[in-house]
């Protein structure tokens, strides 16, 4: 279980302070599913980033089945078992998908275990395990390879920032199903950052943040009849549209 | 051979005992143990220090290995060693030097290595460079490498220096001929005070010759590198030369890539990047349960891989 409380993370804008995040609590129960959603620049990402600790929240408590995370570093969260899916995967020249995969399991992974998740981020297993992680492969082919990290772990967090971004529509589709399947069966808790209906509707919950705050959470059926004049014709949330708080 | 000389063959020619096929096994200047093969024959040299290995036309398959390793401080070990590769042969040969120097003395080996790669030939070719030991001697390499292309012929080679060199100063020079291909991977690691230079001349004589340079490298602590690799066109051809560099903490790298056409049909393209390593890829090691030290490892070794 993830409990944030009073979580405020501020920075200086030019001598006046600034909250990204500004006195945010919530808690994310075992086993579910929870899509953050809000406009561009309302703190998702920022939010994700303190839950892993690649950012110290200014005020404010962060526990993981009750014990106090707040001044743990990005590693120790990581051995508690919290993961995360960058909106924009570092590239590594060198190495090799087969030999990142294996990093993030923790061990060698056979070349069939490799594959089984290639396969299910939608990528032709074969033809990637040897390719290394670099410039050469392209942001929609890097961004799965980054769900497949957290895919190879066995998580008690893991938390996916934007995964739709730079992947095409169809293919999309086709992700959302393996995700749905596979995170529910892997992970104990997944939060997902998402401006997607789709990705919305597998949701237990919906937490909506805009300019730092919570604007709105709860359950799907309740938030989603909330949100559903709000996308475009790409069912994708409008993202400086009305969630404007 | 003791623990320390099995495991220079292994870090240098990743060796676990004799190996197949052809082999030469230099120890502290002197042969510890030759096989030729009804295809591959190595003889001494007469007229200075050093070997011949002669691989007939159309051998394939098949490999040398000659490694060579110094344990004793204060060796100081010139080679030249003549490779002959007859025409249509394909073969691998691993070569490679590794010094444990225990001592206050300098230990030092320079190999002069000539490669004569007949028409058609394909050769596969991996030199590793590596030192160990707590003395206060320095360890010294100093490879030279001459490389004569006939038509049609394929040469990769890969020049690795692994850890623990204190200075090497590298030359190698290559003539291509009519439609040669010549991949020529440099990868190399400095650290603490040490000093690395390295001199790539490539010269495409031949047309439609090919060359591919590509060199990584890492700097770390106080170390010094200075890469200058030159791609001449002489003819119609092809050339890329990159460099590709890692610096760390208080290093300092030059990578000075030159290109020449000498004729206008030559096309000839380089670049070169030398960079810290991207915070970006520490965090994501670290999401992954790796410390920073860890995840550098990790960055630096699969750069060099």
């Amino acid at each position: 279980m993830l409990e944030l409380k009073n979580i405020s993370f501020r920075v200086d804008d030019n001598g006046s302070p600034l909250d990204i995040i500004d006195n945010i609590s919530f808690t994310i129960e075992d086993g579910k599913f929870v899509v953050i959603t809000g406009p561009n620049g309302g703190g998702k990402s920022t939010l994700a980033r303190l839950i892993m600790g690649i950012e110290k929240p200014t005020a404010g408590q962060i526990l993981l089945d009750g014990k106090d995370i707040t001044h743990l570093d990005i590693t120790q969260r990581a051995k508690l078992g919290v993961g995360y899916a960058f909106q924009q995967p570092a590239r590594f020249k060198g190495l090799t998908v087969r030999r990142l995969l294996s990093l993030a399991h923790g061990s060698d992974l056979p070349e069939g275990t490799c594959c089984d998740y290639l396969t299910n981020v939608g990528l032709c297993s074969k033809d990637y395990l040897d390719r290394e992680v670099d410039s050469s492969l392209s942001g929609g082919e890097v961004k799965r390879i980054e769900i497949a990290t957290l895919m190879a772990r066995k998580l008690r967090l893991a938390i996916f920032d934007e995964p739709e971004a730079g992947i095409d529509l169809w293919s999309f589709t086709m992700l959302v199903n393996s995700f749905k399947s596979m995170s529910k069966n892997i992970h104990d808790s997944v939060i997902i950052i998402s401006h997607q209906e789709k990705i919305m509707q597998m949701a237990d919950e919906i937490i909506v943040i805009a300019n730092g705050k919570i604007r709105t959470r709860g359950a799907k059926d309740a938030i989603m009849p909330e949100l559903l004049g709000e996308f475009d014709e790409s069912c994708e949330l409008k993202k400086d549209g009305g969630l404007t708080a | 051979m003791n623990q320390i000389e099995q495991n220079l063959l292994a870090s240098i020619a990743d060796l676990h005992g004799v190996p197949k096929g052809a082999y030469n096994i230099r120890r502290n200047g002197e042969g510890a143990g030759r096989q030729s093969t009804d295809n591959i024959i190595i003889t001494t040299k007469t007229d200075k220090p050093g070997i011949d290995i002669e691989i007939k036309p159309f051998t394939v398959n098949e490999s040398v290995h000659i490694p060579v390793i110094l344990t004793e401080s204060g060796v100081e070990d010139l080679v030249y060693n003549d490779f002959y590769v007859g025409e249509g042969a394909d073969v691998l040969i691993v070569a490679g030097c590794g010094i444990h120097n225990d001592g206050s003395g300098k230990s030092e080996h320079d190999g002069i290595h000539n490669f004569h790669i007949g028409k058609n030939a394909k050769l596969r070719y991996v030199e590793k460079h590596y030192g160990e030991g707590e003395g206060s001697g320095s360890r010294v390499l100093n490879p030279t490498t001459i490389v004569e292309m006939e038509e049609g012929s394929f040469c990769q080679m890969e020049l690795v220096q692994i850890k623990g060199v204190d200075s090497t100063k590298r030359d190698t020079t290559a003539h291509l001929g009519k439609d040669a291909k010549l991949v020529l991977e440099e990868r190399l690691m400095t650290h603490g005070a040490q000093n690395a230079e390295s001199n790539v001349d490539i010269y495409l004589d031949g047309e439609d010759s090919v060359v591919q340079i590509i060199s990584r490298s890492v700097a770390k602590d106080v170390s010094n590198q200075v890469f200058h690799p030159r791609a001449i066109g002489n003819n119609r051809c092809r050339a890329h030369v990159q460099c590709d560099s890692i610096i760390m903490d208080s290093a300092k790298i030059s990578a000075i890539p030159e290109i020449t056409a000498n004729h206008a049909d030559a096309q000839i393209v380089h670049e070169a990047a030398i960079g810290r390593i991207n915070n970006d890829q520490l965090i994501k090691l670290q999401t992954l349960g790796m410390n920073e030290t860890e995840a550098e490892e990790v960055i630096v070794q699969g750069f060099l891989k």
